[in-house]
Order: structure tokens, then C-alpha cells, then sequence
């Protein structure tokens, strides 16, 4: 470092910073559009806890839900959250293959969360408990479904990317579009929760 | 500008970086959602408790793990001021708040204000009577 000279230092520094900083504005913007899709979560989880108990004469909640089968999607979404952060991890590092490995893994949980989610939808309209049914099933159609599509979207974006990765490694551009695809899928994760706890365990629970 | 160091320098250009991930954030994050979904999944499917203390307990655990995942997953609250990222997110809790807590009473309010089926029919007959 003693061979350079402190304007030279100054100005790369200067450089640096400037990246950073774009990068970091990018990443930010995205922040705000995923604090804005929790508006539409919101809405959806008042319609739900408003809705909740209009059930018509049809199946409540206590009914229709089975705890083992809704435990073992949210662990798939759990470790596809931390196989993600894995990732980006490797992103860091500049791994490629251990960042498509990573990615791959992902993916996979993330459709394994998708199939059993589908399942279990089409073994609720198969038995003619459909969105038609009640209050109650209309919002929790249309709340669950509109998670299963963010992460539709996601598992998309989720494949492209690891094209985008094979096609030109890990450079600055991929590596903040990593960073932005992990903030949208850790974000997933955080409204599954709700999910997980307002709609199935508040349903289910007796006494 | 002589007295700009190397050390300066990463501390100057860290602080302009996106938070970086760590292996033990990571690590710590997704072992606790487990322990935590774990504990509520076993409370709400074996425990025998009042209602209101069931509710109360699972939402105790739902919050923690809200925590947990902001921390150790979206690294929120790792960068360095301004918070910006910090502040939009409190912002947006305030406004999620206002707008579920605000639906469920107003519903609530207006459910409680409905006339009953008896009600109701008494209602309609004496309108025909006019």
C-alpha cells in the first residue's frame, strides 16, 4: 500500500464508496416495495380475522386443517429461508457452484412448500370446500393463495437467477440481484409465520 | 489527505456497504424459528390450556420468531445510520397496525350493532303493516 499515493488511495476509495452506495440505494428501494406488499398481507389477514368464524354451516377451521400436514410446510419454507441465506453466503465468497448447489436446494423446498400447499387445495375444493363455501373459506383462499403466488414469482425468479449465475458468474450485478431474490424470500418467510399462527395454530387450538 | 490510512480507509468504505451475511447469523437464525415453531406447534397440538392463554402464548412465540428473522435474515437493524432501511419498516408496522387493529373493531362494533334473526323478522313485519 506504501507504493500508492494518497490521491491515488483517495480516489479509488472515493470510487468504491460511490458502488457501494448505488448498490446500497438499489437494495433499499427494494426494501420499500417489500414494506409496501405487507399493506396487501394486512388487508388480506383483517378480511381473514373479520371473516374468520363466518363459516355458513360449513367446515371451520378445527375441521378442515391438519397440524402434522401444515407443520411439514413450514418447515420445507423454513429451511429453503436458510439454504437462501446459505447462497448469498457463497455469493459473498464468490463461489459459483456452491451458489447454484445452494440455489438448487432452495428451489426445491420452496416447490416442495408450493405442491404440498396445492394439495392440500385441491383435497379442500375436491371435498366441495371451495372459496363458494363460506366467508371463512373465501378469505383463506385468497390469503394463503396469495402467499403461494409470491412464491410462484419467487421460485421464477429463483430459476432465472441461477441461469444468470451459470451464464456470468458472481459479479457485482448478480450479486445484488442475489441479495434482493434472499431479502424477497426471507420476507416470504417472516408472512408465513403469521400464516402459520394466525390461520392454522389460532384455528386448531380447543379447550 | 496524507493521513487517510488503510485502516481508515475499510472502516470509511464498510460503512457504505450492503450488511454482509454471516455463516453464525445464519446459523443462530434458523435454529431458533425452529425451536420456536416447534414449541408452538407442540403447545397448540397437546397443550390444555385456557383459550385466552393459549392465543396470548402462541403469539408471544410468533412475535419472537418475527424477531429472529428480521435480525438474522433481513439483517435489519446491521446498518449503519441513517436507519433508513430501519425506519420504513417501523413506519410500515404502524400503518399494518392501524389497519388491522382498526378493521377488527370496526367490524366487531358493527356486528355487535346488527339486529338478531327475531329481531329482525319483527322488523320486517312491521314495515308491511304500514
Amino acid at each position: 500500500m506504501s507504493e500508492i499515493s494518497p490521491a491515488l488511495r483517495l480516489a479509488r476509495t472515493n470510487k468504491l464508496i460511490a458502488k457501494y452506495d448505488k448498490e446500497s440505494k438499489t437494495i433499499f428501494g427494494f426494501w420499500v416495495y417489500l414494506m409496501t406488499d405487507c399493506v396487501l398481507f394486512a388487508s388480506l389477514f383483517a378480511t381473514f380475522a373479520v371473516l374468520r368464524h363466518n363459516t355458513f354451516g360449513g367446515p371451520t377451521a378445527a375441521d378442515l386443517f391438519s397440524l402434522p400436514y401444515v407443520l411439514a410446510e413450514t418447515l420445507a419454507l423454513l429451511t429453503s429461508s436458510f439454504t437462501c441465506g446459505l447462497a448469498v453466503l457463497s455469493a459473498q465468497q464468490r463461489h459459483k457452484n456452491r451458489v447454484v448447489f445452494w440455489f438448487a436446494v432452495t428451489f426445491l423446498l420452496g416447490a416442495t412448500f408450493l405442491a404440498l400447499e396445492i394439495n392440500e387445495f385441491h383435497k379442500f375444493v375436491a371435498m366441495g370446500d371451495s372459496w363458494r363455501r363460506s366467508g371463512f373459506l373465501s378469505s383463506y383462499f385468497t390469503l394463503v393463495g396469495t402467499h403461494g403466488l409470491h412464491i410462484t414469482i419467487g421460485l421464477l425468479w429463483m430459476a432465472v437467477m441461477v441461469a444468470f449465475v451459470i451464464k456470468r458468474g458472481i459479479t457485482d450485478g448478480t450479486l445484488k440481484r442475489i441479495r434482493m431474490l434472499s431479502l424477497f424470500w426471507h420476507f416470504l418467510d417472516v408472512v408465513w409465520i403469521f400464516i402459520f399462527t394466525i390461520v392454522y395454530l389460532f384455528g386448531v387450538i380447543k379447550v | 489527505m496524507s493521513s487517510l490510512r488503510a485502516d481508515d480507509v475499510d472502516v470509511l468504505v464498510s460503512r457504505h456497504q450492503p450488511e454482509q451475511a454471516t455463516l453464525k447469523g445464519y446459523v443462530i437464525g434458523f435454529g431458533s424459528s425452529i425451536i420456536l415453531t416447534m414449541t408452538a406447534y407442540l403447545l397448540a397440538r397437546y397443550g390444555l390450556l385456557d383459550k385466552p392463554i393459549m392465543v396470548a402464548l402462541l403469539a408471544t412465540l410468533a412475535l419472537a420468531q418475527f424477531a429472529v428473522q428480521l435480525i438474522y435474515f433481513l439483517h435489519v437493524g446491521r446498518e449503519f445510520s441513517p436507519r433508513l432501511k430501519l425506519m420504513v419498516m417501523l413506519t410500515m408496522m404502524l400503518i399494518v397496525f392501524i389497519l388491522v387493529a382498526g378493521s377488527i373493531w370496526i367490524m366487531n362494533s358493527l356486528n355487535g350493532r346488527m339486529m338478531n334473526t327475531k329481531q329482525m323478522v319483527q322488523y320486517m313485519n312491521n314495515q308491511n303493516n304500514l
